[in-house]
């Protein structure tokens, strides 16, 4: 895994696909093509009210990545600073074995190329030290670029804020 | 790498108008960002986002054209900046010389950056500046300045306070802009209640507390229903009513009969569940807004049904209320004046050709009524108009009755379209000028009202791209030729910009920092105390005398909306996220690619009723008037209606990536080029036939 992790907050997230168009503007993805991406399943009554449940996807940057794996010819690479997976283009055979390999099916094929090409995390901006495109242009501000810890700590923070707003009377 | 550079600027999109980041490499645009300064974050929305796209889309006009075939059929001759300019300089001598300047009519889609469009026109003596709200807000424009001498939009929403809101068919989070809907968003999320009031479920419908279906045509039973429950069982604001509501026994009277039962039956929302949105709201008071709307281009007595909803928030006492509508500030609350170009324009002393302002004297002429025009054109009535300037709007897919309007354009001596886009107008113009687009234009500094109001400037990032002007060059260009140039006094837009900061200290180089020059540091609020409203009574008048003398009822009862005919079904549409008022954005390599075409979303019993099944192609018809279309199926659609995205079935060739796909909904709105009580197009009262294809 790589050392960031993107969260969604999916109270916040409105399925605009603002992500989808940053991406695909900042790293010039072709036609048909998606790094990340927003899908929509539902609607599903929850509480009297149809909701709609809004995925996003990128890549989860494993640690032992199938992609990897699969690659015959080490174009799919693994960075060592941080773990982000990108392909080496000037490796890529465009044999597709990634494309089959990935349970989440992140390689995208470039119609240009005719090549793999898929999610980097932006590092180009992330080397510059700013956030990927995604997290960056987001609409409501509901992806969040992080690490794993920081992320976790939100979600306690968040929890615990909670239960001390419901609470109904101190106990001590 | 090259050279790197940050443009503030404006995005023009839509008309959003979101203060904008623009990240330049060696001339070219890299990407849009929201403007930090102003969103706390670099969020843009897709279209937004897709501006980079639109800028290197080379389907769009490249250089004036003058028409060279019949209309329409696409023919066209590259010519110069002059010649264009000096044949429709010519063009417009002649017609001043024979019927006056009154004959010459220019509509755009309103907003803060008309200014220079107004002053071209004021400068030659024309009174016919038309926004495209005919199709859009004119019922919520009137009906406000009815009844609290406001705009729609002169007031705004203190969302991020709000406890409560009431929205009707207003689609907040898919019909967005950049800066409401992360509002809308931190409002909910940080407890805010929203109930929203629809003939179909949508994105907004998904993040509400809770979603009524509504019977197609019936918000004005609801609102009535919920004025009645309120004034009934004294949940208004006692305070705030007595001190600047003029009428309430009026209402009081007038409400009776809509009681809650009676609405149920109407709407098909319960009673209780009425009479809970009356309690809860009256709980969260002041604190608590019924959404007005934007579009409102809804129906016959869409006017009224808007002032009910203003008469709500006046009850609730939520003008100027944090968490309500507040009125939005701008310059002079400040204590600052900003020049407007439109301030040194001449008075133009004309009638107008539609009877805004005049014949009818409660529809201003800020907007006028751009449905009457075509058959000024037709019958000379009251006075031929005989040339047309069509300015970044496109009211052959805007507005209904297609049919009508190009019968009128055959009778136009003079046809112009200004636009960075092959609008169908431009496809059926006589002259196109391509203007610059946003990246590659500055335009003169606008006012961001609100409550912390804001100067803000549209500059150029990039040079253009083609043989192209701005609109300021095109608008002083034309004045010139027809011997008005003194009305344009400035030399470029940057001499413009610099004479509208006169007095305050600022430059145009002000506008490098962050895009926008706060003018306060601290939200303004008026005292609630001291609220003046801009009616004749300078309150907010549920009952009008203005009205009355007029012949409009304050109030019109309620009458039933006719059901669809056996076979057919009420036409509605809609928006989404990644695309905008039609011909803007259904081109673009990016946004087409994501939602390249509409479809008609039907309910599962509506379907099996007409035999058709998702994805089936269907033909819609009114009128003789055929689309087609491929169709969804969804349980949340209301069994009377069809629904369909707004702006699709592009018939413009040169647009390969849009054309031919998906309907145009308004070619089928026929004969809804009808003047209302609100000054609006009843849209959504046209019926359709549907058979599989």
């Amino acid at each position: 895994m790589s050392k960031y992790v993107i969260t969604q907050d999916q109270l916040k997230c409105i399925g605009c696909l603002a992500c989808v168009v940053h991406c695909k503007v900042e790293n010039n993805i072709s036609p048909g093509a998606r790094f990340c991406d927003i899908l929509p399943v539902g609607p599903k009554e929850v509480n009297g009210v149809p909701r709609i449940f809004f995925v996003y996807m990128n890549c989860f940057h494993c640690e032992d990545a199938f992609c990897i794996k699969a690659c015959p010819t080490g174009a799919m690479t693994r960075r060592e600073k941080d773990g982000i997976v990108y392909v080496r283009q000037e490796l890529c055979i465009g044999c597709k074995s990634c494309m089959k390999a990935c349970p989440w099916g992140i390689p995208q094929w470039d119609e240009g190329t005719g090549k793999v090409f898929k999610c980097h995390l932006c590092m180009h901006r992330i080397d510059r030290g700013e956030k990927p495109a995604c997290v960056e242009g987001c609409t409501t501000s509901c992806l969040t670029f992080t690490v794993p810890e920081e992320a976790t700590r939100k979600v306690r923070e968040k929890y615990a804020t909670r239960i001390a707003s419901e609470l109904k009377s101190t106990i001590w | 790498m090259g050279e790197r550079r940050e443009v503030y600027s404006l995005c023009c999109m839509c008309t959003g108008r979101c203060p904008i980041l623009v990240e330049v490499e060696d001339g070219i645009v890299k990407h849009i960002w929201g403007n930090p300064h102003v969103f706390g974050a670099k969020s843009l929305c897709p279209r937004g986002a897709a501006g980079v796209a639109f800028e290197y889309d080379n389907e769009r006009p490249q250089y004036p054209m003058i028409r060279d075939g019949e209309r329409g059929s696409g023919k066209w001759r590259r010519v110069s900046w002059d010649e264009a300019l000096d044949f429709i300089a010519d063009k417009l001598k002649k017609i001043i010389a024979e019927d006056g300047a009154k004959a010459i009519a220019l509509s755009d889609r309103g907003g803060p950056h008309t200014e220079l469009h107004k002053l071209f026109l004021a400068a030659i003596g024309s009174p016919n500046y038309f926004t495209h709200d005919a199709s859009c807000s004119n019922s919520v424009h009137n009906a406000h300045m009815s009844i609290a001498g406001h705009a729609r939009n002169t007031v705004g929403y203190d969302y991020r306070n709000c406890k409560y809101m009431v929205v009707f068919g207003r689609n907040l989070l898919e019909s967005l802009i950049t800066g409401e809907a992360r509002n809308v968003i931190e409002m909910i999320n940080s407890g805010g209640k929203l109930v929203y009031i629809d003939v179909r479920w949508n994105y907004t419908a998904s993040k509400a507390y809770k979603f009524f279906m509504i019977n197609p045509g019936t918000d004005y039973a609801l609102a009535l229903a919920l004025i009645n429950v309120i004034v009934n069982n004294n949940l208004y604001d006692v305070d705030f009513v007595n001190k600047y509501v003029v009428g309430m026994e009026y209402l009081r009277s007038f409400v009776q009969p809509y009681t809650p039962e009676w609405a149920e039956k109407e709407t098909g929302i319960p009673a209780e569940e009425i009479r809970k949105i009356a309690y809860e709201a009256a709980e969260a008071k002041p604190s608590v807004i019924f959404h007005p709307g934007w579009m409102t281009a809804w129906t016959e007595n869409d006017f009224y049904f808007r002032r009910a909803i203003y008469t709500l928030n006046a009850l609730m006492g939520s003008y100027e209320a944090k968490g309500g509508i507040f009125i939005a500030k701008g310059a002079g609350d400040c204590g600052y004046k900003i020049k407007t170009p439109t301030s040194i324009a001449p008075k133009v002393t004309e009638e107008r050709c539609d009877g805004a302002g005049t014949k009818y004297p409660w529809i201003r002429k800020n907007w006028g009524m751009l449905q009457v025009l075509p058959e000024v054109v037709l019958t000379g009535n009251p006075y031929p108009v005989r040339a047309y300037i069509a300015m970044r709007h496109d009211p052959l897919v805007a507005m209904p009755d297609f049919d009508t309007w190009v019968k009128a354009f055959d009778k136009l001596d003079l046809v112009v379209a200004i636009d960075v886009n092959w609008s169908l107008t431009a496809w059926y113009a006589d002259v196109i000028l391509p203007e610059s687009t946003y990246l590659e234009r500055t335009d003169h500094v606008i006012v961001r009202k609100g409550l912390r109001p804001q100067l803000a400037l549209r500059q150029k990032a990039v040079e253009p791209r083609f043989d192209s002007r701005s609109r300021f060059q095109i608008f002083k260009a034309l004045a010139e030729r027809l011997g008005k140039g003194e009305h344009f006094p400035w030399k470029d837009e940057v001499e413009l910009v610099n004479w509208q900061l006169e007095g305050t200290g600022w430059t145009i180089e002000d506008f490098q920092k962050k895009g926008v020059i706060d003018l306060t540091d601290k939200p303004i609020w008026y005292d609630r105390n001291n609220l003046k409203f801009n009616t004749p009574t300078g309150k907010i008048e549920v009952y009008s005398e203005f009205l009355e003398k007029a012949g409009v009822p304050s109030f019109a009862p309620y009458e039933r909306p006719a059901s669809p005919p056996e076979g057919m079904l009420r036409l509605v549409t809609g928006k989404i996220a990644l695309h905008t008022q039609g011909r803007t954005t259904s081109n673009n390599p990016i946004l087409n690619e994501l939602c390249p075409e509409n479809h008609l979303y039907l309910h599962p019993d509506t379907a099996k009723k007409f035999g058709v099944k998702e994805g089936d192609t269907v033909v819609v018809s009114a009128n003789g008037t055929e689309e087609r279309i491929k169709v969804k199926v969804s349980p949340y659609v209301h069994p009377e209606i069809a629904f369909m995205l707004h702006g699709f079935g592009d018939i413009v060739p040169l647009r390969t990536r849009s054309f031919g796909k998906g309907a145009l909904d308004t070619r089928l709105m026929k004969g809804k080029l009808k003047v209302t009580v609100g000054g609006n197009c009843p849209l959504f009262e046209t019926f359709v036939s549907l058979k599989k294809a």
